[in-house]
This record gives C-alpha cells, structure tokens and sequence, in this order.
C-alpha cells in the first residue's frame, strides 16, 4: 500500500486541473479584452455619450476589462478547487480599496481642526 | 570613487561607539578565528549558511533575533540610564544628537530584526512540522529571506561604525527624514536596511502562505490545522498585504532624498502626512504580525501543559481571522492628534475597541483551557501565564488610548511608551521565549535547563514590572518620549525605578546565554529520546527530536484535531501502513541566499553612500546570482529512508 507516499507530488502534479486553460478559452478573452479596449477608446473621443458620464463609462468598461482578464487569463472561477484563488483575491481587493480610499478620506479631513487660511492669516497679523 | 565615504565617517571623536564597535569587531575577530582554528567553515558553510532544511533556517532566525536582542537592548539600557542621570540641570552622558540615534535604533532593531525575526524563525521551524509535511512550498526562497534579513541586520551595524544611524525615530517620519533636515546618511541607512529585510520578509510571508494553503498533510483540512499554523496563516497574510504598502512608501522616501522628488517634503505640493498616514497602514497590521504567533504559541502551550483540548478551537480560529481583517482598519489611532476631525477620529477609535473583542475571547478561551486541566508548571507555561496579565493590562492602556480625547492628553508621552512595551514585552517577547523554550528541545533533541528558564522569566517579568510601570505614571505626570533630558527633579526616583527594573531584565539576558551554555555542556543529562518531552499534542512531536532533514519518512494521515494525541490515546492506530524502504527527495543545498545577500549589502552600502559604481556593480551581481541559478542543472538530492513501519520493527 502505497497511499501515503504520493501526497505532495501528486499535488503539485495535479496543478493543471484549473478550468479554461484551452486555445478557445484563450481566443474568446483576447477577443473580449480587445472589444473593451476599442470601445474605451471610442468612448473618450465620442460625443454620443453626455460628457460628465464618459468617466463612468470608462470606470465600467475598465472594471470589465479586469473581469474577462481575472477569468479568461487567470482563471478565477466558482469552482470548488479555485476557492483559494477567490479568498485571495477577494482579501487583496479589501486591502487595497481600503487603503486608497481610506487614505483618500483621512487627507481629506486632515485640516478638520484648523483654521480657514484667510483666518489664520489674519491673526498673524 | 568613494562617494560620500571618507575617514570622517568613523566617529573617532566620540567614545561609546568607539569603544562599543571596538568590543564587536574584537567579539566578531574572536568568533572567526575560533572558526577558522576548530576547522568549522566546512561543517557552517555545508550544514548551516546553504541549508534550504526549514528547520535550520528557523534556527538562524531565531540566532539572529537573540544577537539582536543583545544589540536593542544595549540601546535600552543606555537610554535608561542618561534619563536616570539627566534630571535637574544634569545633561546625562549622551549629548543630544548621540541619543537620538539610540532611540532611532532601539525602535528599529526590537521591532525589525528581534520581534519580528524571532517570529519569522519560530514559524519557519514549526509550521512544516505541525502541518506534517517536509518543507515549506519554497525551500531555496525560504533561504534567501533569510539571508536578506541578515544583510539588512548587517547593514543596520555597519551605521555604529561607518557614518551615523537615522536621529529621527523608529519611523522616520518626514519631513524632518527629508534631505533638507536629515542631510547624513543615517537616514539612508535605515532605508536601504529595511528594503531589504522588507524585501526578505515579504518573500517569507509569500513562501509561509503558500505552504500552509497548500501543503498539508494528507486529510489535514483547514478546521484540523493546529492553531499554531492558523496564527501563522493570519501573520503571514497580513505580511503579504502590509509589506509591500512599506516597501512602497520607503520607495518614495527614497525617490524624495535621492532624485529630488517632493511626495512628502514641504515643497512643491509634497505632504508628510502621507507619509504619516501610509506608514501606519503599513504599521498597524505589522503590530498583530508580531502578535498573532505568539498568540498561536500561548495557544499550543496552554493546551499542551493541561494536557486538553484548546477551549473553542473554533472561536479561535474566527477571532484570529477577525484580528486579521480588522488590523487593517485602525491605523488612524496612531495619529490622532495630527488633525483628523472628529468624524474619523470617532470611527478609527470605536474600530479600535472593536478590535479588543477578538483578543478578549481569545483571553476567555485560554482561561477556559487552564480551568479544569491538570496544569504542569514547566517554564513556557510561566511565560504563558504572565503573558496573560501583563498582556490584559497592557490591552487595557491600549483601549484607553484608543479614546480619542484621551489620547490628545497622552500621545507622544512615556504612556504610550510603557504601553507599547508592555504588549510588545509582555504579548510577543514573552511569546517568543516561550516558543524557544517550548520548540528547543524538538529542534536540538534536549531540553534547556528548566531552573535558569524559570529565572530567566521571572528577571523579565519583575523586571517589565520595574522598569515600565513608572514610566505610565511619568507619563500621565507630563513626560514626553524621546526626551534626552528634563527640568523636573521629581521624576528622576521614577527613573531610577526604571533603570533597576532595566538592570533585572539585564540579568534575564545574561541567564538566557548562561541557560544555553549550562544546557548545552549538561546536553546528555537532558536528552529527549521519545521525541515527545511534554507529552504534546501535535504532529511536531511524533518526529525524533532533531527531526531528520524530511521531516517525516511516510506523511502522516490526519483525521481528526490533535492527531498525535489521539495517535497517542489508541497506539494500533499510530503505526502506518507503508513500503519499508522510500525514498525521498529532498532540496539541494544552496549558496544563492547567501551570495544574493552578500551582493545586496555591497548594492545597499554603496547607495547609502553614493558610490555609484559599486551600486550597479552589486545590482549586476545579484542579477547574475539570479540568473545562475535559473540555470541550475540539479536542485534535488534523494534519500533512501526506512519507513515508519520497519523502524517500529526494529
């Protein structure tokens, strides 16, 4: 019996389980991805689209371009066996949401406690 | 051709780093020699400096962190004794700008290269064995971390001799870090040292993760991992989400004093609070990086010593996944008073008692594994149980700051330094002495000297007592941190508390050398033959103490938690079934660790002082190191090992 020796070889060998690793796969994401890419072009140079909302646009499209590559390329799917890969991923966007828009509120508030600059100026007079 | 280095940068003038860089050099000469007279360069350079084994590198680790451990306290006890001198009109022994790089590097060695290596090497040693497995997922990188943490230690060194260490706090914080008000090297010296380990650790905290995601034991699932490696699996993730936010912000530090950039000077649109506020992101999540081993320890060693199950295993795991997510969402507190209005102030300090929570059921869930047992007192549980109330009180002072308006009255006072200490002290000190004590045996085959390990805890625990309670008080009497020197003659019988209690902790320090020696003369006496000394729970302990270099000759199947234990509880079921003869392959040694750091100190001092040539020369080299490596021809060496079975035969 031989069961307990072939543990963390067979792991390693059976890696390329991952789904969506085919030239179909591959094909289907570049073509995606490509669409995108084009459609955001055409988005900042139209003017189809009413002006303020060419940023939205451009921020969905940009989100979407992170989607098909997050699947077709990296291979992020609800299978069971990609659940490490999720958790991940889904920590890591935590951290760095977090940190930039965290960031991006507190040196907005730094200056709460201080005077207006006309103010202050005054005193200083 | 020299940069900015010429004879001016040893301080022949001053006297204390003289005579202290005198001491180390004739210490290093000495060791060398003894070396080269024994005829031991083979056997280290063989066995030790290329070992990929995890087990070794956790010892170097922990080596490493001890020797440091003498260097931080060294700084200690000097800032203890100027405060307890510099009262009234008294200036102390240490002019102004001497005592500023003591301070700069005490903060920086404890936390960089004592804590957090002493909790690197413990999970580097642990983790593969109580996972059951024979190494970590990346057993050459696992080297080259360390051997990065060692170029950033030897850097930090160099700046006692060579130039001047950073004057500007443990954290560096611009714009006084800035070019314009920090124009030496000290500064560089911290950078480029903390690049590296950083480097180092994040390569760590990278390979620790992937080894616990990835490699357990056949049937180990995550709810039957022991809570060592869950705590481990927490510190690590955090390493990997936090370190890079360091490097990153040390980047722009860099790019600030080197090529004139403006993120975070006075100038052109530059904001230090930025700076402030990035490093503390960083800060704040490497705080429980620190704790949560040690925590993982407390948790191993109380069960172990009351010989039952962890109390709410499961609350367990959830309160350190908790800590884990929520680390990231307190990091205002440590900056409180520098403008944030009372909307952020208020969210940062209620997410901080929130924080408390997890950390209370952990407390309740130790209590709740002590009551009941038949407790043994050996010393890691004297650790464990004066981890308990020094760590309670040292929370509590933590959730008190965590109160905004009290932390205007108390931010940058020794408060907040005897509160710091007495988590950093009492949480991840006392754990990682317990952890050495714990592990020692398993990774040398005897067990320390139990009556000096005794007295080595009580020396640190009077003494933390002795020299940190005073300061709270001096703190709420109005003494601020990083004073040289002050007016009020009334603090200066506080200090002198302070400095005995400093002086108690000085002869836990000696005891921890003399344990080792006695230890290791009297090593027959002490010798642990089962492999299991304290009768553990783990699968760490159905090794033979040393382990061999594979761990273990079949992996063992686990079903349940605590499977020695159970192992233990029903024998028929220990032996595995197995072929009588495996073998098992087992990484190469390699010198690429090594030869990487060596290039990177050689890239590292040239950057710190500006000879360029050197730079590029140490960058070329370490990218050729690389590449060589890439190019290897065989990485592997096989092992014909008798299997379980047939040793039981035997």
């Amino acid at each position: 019996m031989a069961e307990p020796i072939e543990t963390t070889e067979d792991q390693e060998a059976g890696a390329p389980r991952v789904a969506g690793g085919s030239w179909q796969g591959y094909l289907t994401g570049m073509v995606f991805a490509i669409i995108l890419t084009l459609a955001s072009f055409w988005v900042a140079g139209t003017d189809l689209v009413w002006g303020p909302g060419v940023p939205i646009l451009l921020a969905v499209l940009a989100i979407a371009q992170m989607g098909v590559h997050l699947v077709f390329f990296l291979h992020i799917s609800s299978a069971p066996d990609s659940l490490n890969n999720i958790l991940a991923l889904a920590f890591g966007v935590f951290v760095v949401a977090l940190v930039v828009f965290g960031s991006m509120i507190i040196m907005a508030n730094l200056n709460a406690n201080m005077m207006s600059m006309p103010e202050l100026m005054n005193m200083q007079r | 051709m020299l940069g900015k280095l010429s004879w001016a940068a040893i301080p022949f003038d001053q006297p204390i780093p003289m005579i202290a860089s005198l001491l180390v050099m004739l210490t290093i000469s000495a060791i060398l020699l003894l070396f080269t007279w024994k005829g031991w360069w083979p056997y280290l350079w063989s066995e030790w400096i290329t070992s990929v084994d995890h087990k070794r590198i956790g010892v170097m680790y922990i080596l490493l962190a001890l020797v440091m451990l003498v260097r931080g306290f060294t700084d200690a006890i000097m800032m203890r004794s100027q405060l307890a001198l510099a009262a009234g009109g008294a200036q102390g022994y240490l002019p102004p700008e001497h005592y500023n790089q003591i301070f700069s590097a005490h903060g920086t060695i404890m936390i960089f290269f004592v804590a957090m290596t002493f909790m690197v090497g413990l999970m580097n040693f642990v983790v593969p064995l109580q996972l059951g497995i024979r190494d970590v997922a990346f057993p050459v990188l696992n080297s080259v971390s360390f051997w990065l943490t060692a170029a950033g230690v030897l850097l930090v060194n160099m700046s006692l001799v060579i130039g001047e260490f950073a004057r500007t706090g443990w954290l560096v914080y611009p714009p006084l870090s800035e070019l314009a008000y920090s124009p030496g090297v000290g500064v560089d010296y911290y950078l480029w040292a903390l690049q590296i380990s950083g480097a180092g650790t994040l390569l760590s905290g990278i390979n620790l993760t992937t080894t616990i995601l990835k490699l357990r034991a056949p049937g180990m699932g995550y709810m039957r991992m022991p809570i060592f490696c869950w705590t481990a699996l927490a510190s690590n993730l955090l390493i990997v989400a936090a370190f890079p936010i360091l490097t990153a912000t040390f980047a722009m530090l860099l790019l600030d004093r080197y090529l004139g950039f403006h993120f975070f000077t006075n100038e052109a649109g530059g904001n230090a609070m930025m700076y402030i506020n990035l490093i503390w992101a960083w800060g704040h999540p490497e705080v429980y990086i620190l704790i949560l081993p040690a925590f993982g320890v407390f948790s191993e060693v109380i069960a172990t010593f009351s010989g039952k199950a962890l109390f709410g295993y499961r609350s367990m795991v959830i309160a350190t996944m908790a800590i884990c997510v929520l680390s990231f969402m307190v990091w205002l507190h440590h900056f409180f008073t520098m403008g944030a209005g009372a909307d952020i102030n208020g969210f940062f300090g209620i997410m901080t008692m929130i924080i408390a929570v997890p950390t209370g059921v952990k407390v309740f869930n130790w209590l709740f594994t002590l009551y009941g047992g038949r407790l043994r007192f050996d010393a890691p549980v004297y650790w464990a149980l004066g981890f308990m109330v020094t760590f309670v009180v040292g929370g509590m002072t933590g959730v008190l700051l965590a109160i905004p308006p009290a932390d205007f009255v108390l931010h940058n006072s020794l408060f907040l330094v005897a509160h710091f200490h007495n988590v950093i002290i009492g949480g991840v000190l006392f754990g990682a002495f317990a952890g050495y004590t714990f592990w020692f045996p398993k990774a040398f085959g005897f067990k320390l000297d139990e009556r000096i390990g005794k007295a080595i805890f009580w020396c640190w625990f009077i003494g933390f007592y002795l020299a940190f309670m005073p300061l709270y008080i001096l703190g709420l009497m109005g003494a601020t941190r990083r004073m040289q020197h002050y007016d009020v003659a009334g603090w200066q019988p506080l200090m002198l508390v302070a400095l005995l209690g400093a002086i108690v902790i000085l002869a836990g320090i000696v005891l921890t050398g003399v344990q080792l020696v006695v230890s290791i003369r009297t090593r027959d006496q002490r010798r642990d033959h089962t492999g299991d000394p304290w009768n553990g729970r783990t699968l760490e302990w159905s090794t033979p103490s040393p382990p061999p270099a594979w761990n273990f000759a079949v992996l063992p199947a686990v079903n349940g938690l605590d499977p020695y234990w159970e192992a233990k509880k029903s024998p028929k079921s220990h032996r595995q079934n197995g072929p009588d003869l495996e073998t098992i392959a087992v990484p190469r040694n390699s010198p690429i660790g090594f030869v990487l750091a060596f290039f990177a100190v050689m890239a590292g001092f040239a950057l710190i002082w500006h000879i360029w040539w050197m730079a590029i020369a140490g960058l070329i080299g370490a990218l050729m190191t690389i590449l060589a490596h890439a190019w290897r021809v065989s990485d592997e060496v096989e092992y014909v090992v008798a299997s379980q079975r047939q040793r039981a035969a035997i």
